[in-house]
């Protein structure tokens, strides 16, 4: 089983570059919908399959997300008539270039943290770290907010493969807290694009610094 | 003495069919697009007639225009039988021949973009540049790949590292398909074939490798088509090799599945340019670099 679970994460991590190197947005999109639905599938491998909880848990968490959170971020895209491009700060190479110094810090990190327990996959932690790293970085390196909602979604997506390396220890902690988790973003993500969308015809957060609701005189 | 034999017979093989791979993947686009196609042989003929030409020499040229094909053929002909094949040994190897071989490869590069600088064309130029610029960004993929190969199977020599690797789950399948994915695209550029450049157009402000070799002729063209035809076998060799478990099947099979492997790569390279638009020049880049990428990748995850 922890052959599988690797196998998954290094999935997962090899999503997480090709999100950062694509240029479509469309595709991007797509991307954090596969790494999901693969995200999905883990508390099936780490978590005891005698309960339900796992199982309702993985069934959730594809259905958010693999295609909710996907789906909406697809309808505003067509609805806000964004540009089909990334628009990157930084470049698609550098970006590419800035996620495998993300990897080797990832696993730099692994190495220096002491764990009480031996994780289900040794690959889980540094691709959660590396998968938090890269959500950070297209949180500032990208133009448009849609892309940097996606950005947020990868950050969660690392979160919660961390959470899931307790699953084995505190499995209905871990359980609210990531259908918690699930629930708020969903709300926070639908809401947040539905706003922007219905306030400004773009969503271009480089052009949002000009809002104030004081002047600087 | 049965192992001396089997790696001078991939010796030969190689020189031989390298120019039916061609065919083959010309083939494999004909019949895609509905065509009959040429003759599978028609790399042969070309040589054939190309070598009872005389070669016209521009007056602004000099040595080095005449030495690119000679010493281009040579360097990758000493690669040649670097490379294992049908999971014997190559026929002399020696502790980081993967690196002299990469650097033979280098060598033809090189000397084909002076000899395209000798003769002064602005255009041809032009392909140099563009052939320097994009091997810069392939040839860090292909010695990463192939480092990572060198420390899963824990040694420097070629005959050592191709067709070593078995398909072990767990650490070892990962690795292997990015490293897999990796020498395809490095493949893919180095042989000039559609996301990187279309071997097809001529006299295209698009192109990359041909326009280096336009003022080429007779049999300087020869030696240089079938230089191509030879990479093309070589890199396909190391391909086929890292990814296809020789080790471990029977020694009957080896060779049908070498010989049947390099095939379904040429009808794949014939697949991927029927299906397939090539890339932007802005592009390319991208898609090396993605190809770098996923060999670092690989390479941390085996070295950890």
């Amino acid at each position: 089983m922890q052959e599988w679970i690797d196998l998954l994460m290094v999935l997962v991590a090899v999503t997480n570059l090709a999100i950062l190197g694509v240029s479509r947005l469309r595709t991007c999109i797509r991307l954090s919908a596969i790494q999901g639905a693969l995200l999905g599938c883990l508390p099936l491998m780490v978590g005891p399959l005698e309960s339900w909880g796992p199982i309702l848990l993985a069934l959730v968490t594809i259905a958010m997300k693999g295609w909710t959170l996907p789906w909406l971020l697809e309808r505003s895209l067509v609805e806000a008539h964004v540009q089909r491009e990334v628009q990157p700060f930084v470049g698609y190479n550098a970006s590419i270039l800035i996620g495998v110094i993300a990897i080797a810090a990832s696993f730099w990190l692994n190495s220096r943290l002491p764990l009480p327990f031996t994780p289900a996959g040794t690959l889980m932690i540094p691709s959660a770290f590396f998968g938090v790293l890269t959500g950070l970085f297209i949180l500032v390196a990208r133009r448009i907010a849609l892309n940097q909602v996606i950005g947020y979604l990868v950050l969660e997506n690392g979160i919660y493969a961390f959470g899931l390396v307790l699953m084995p220890h505190q499995t209905l902690l871990v359980e609210l807290g990531i259908l918690l988790d699930l629930f708020v973003g969903v709300f926070v993500m639908g809401i947040a694009i539905f706003q922007i969308n219905r306030e400004f015809d773009h969503i271009d957060a480089d052009r949002m610094t000009g809002l104030r609701d004081w002047s600087d005189e | 003495m049965i192992a001396i034999l089997s790696s001078i017979l991939s010796v030969v093989l190689a020189l031989v069919l390298a120019p039916l791979l061609l065919g083959v993947v010309n083939r494999t686009k004909a019949i895609y697009a509905g065509r009959k196609g040429q003759p599978l042989l028609q790399l042969y003929y070309d040589l054939y007639r190309l070598l009872r030409k005389g070669a016209v020499y521009s007056r602004t040229t000099s040595w080095i225009f005449r030495a690119g094909p000679i010493v281009g053929l040579a360097a990758t002909a000493l690669a040649i039988p670097l490379i294992p094949f049908g999971g014997g040994r190559g026929l002399f190897s020696f502790a980081g021949d993967f690196f002299f071989a990469v650097y033979l490869l280098g060598v033809v590069r090189f000397l084909w973009v002076i000899a395209a600088l000798d003769t002064g064309s602005s255009f041809e130029g032009m392909g140099g540049s563009r052939e320097v610029a994009f091997s810069a960004l392939a040839e860090p993929a292909l010695l990463l790949a192939l480092t990572a190969v060198a420390w899963m199977t824990r040694s420097l020599s070629l005959s050592d590292m191709v067709g070593r690797l078995s398909w072990t789950l767990g650490p070892g399948v990962a690795p292997i398909a990015m490293v897999g994915c990796t020498l395809f695209v490095v493949f893919l550029a180095e042989n000039a074939r559609i996301p990187v450049d279309d071997p097809n157009t001529h006299l295209e402000l698009t192109m990359i490798h041909e326009v280096m070799v336009l003022d080429h002729s007779g049999p300087d063209f020869a030696m240089i088509q079938y230089t191509a035809a030879l990479k093309f076998w070589l890199l396909g060799a190391i391909l086929i090799g890292v990814l296809l478990p020789f080790e471990t099947l029977p020694t009957t099979v080896r060779w049908p599945v070498a010989l049947g492997g390099m095939f379904t790569l040429a009808i794949l390279v014939g697949i991927v340019e029927s299906t397939m638009a090539r890339l932007r020049l802005l592009k390319v880049p991208q898609l090396l670099g993605g190809a770098c990428a996923l060999a670092i990748f690989a390479l941390i995850l085996v070295v950890r």
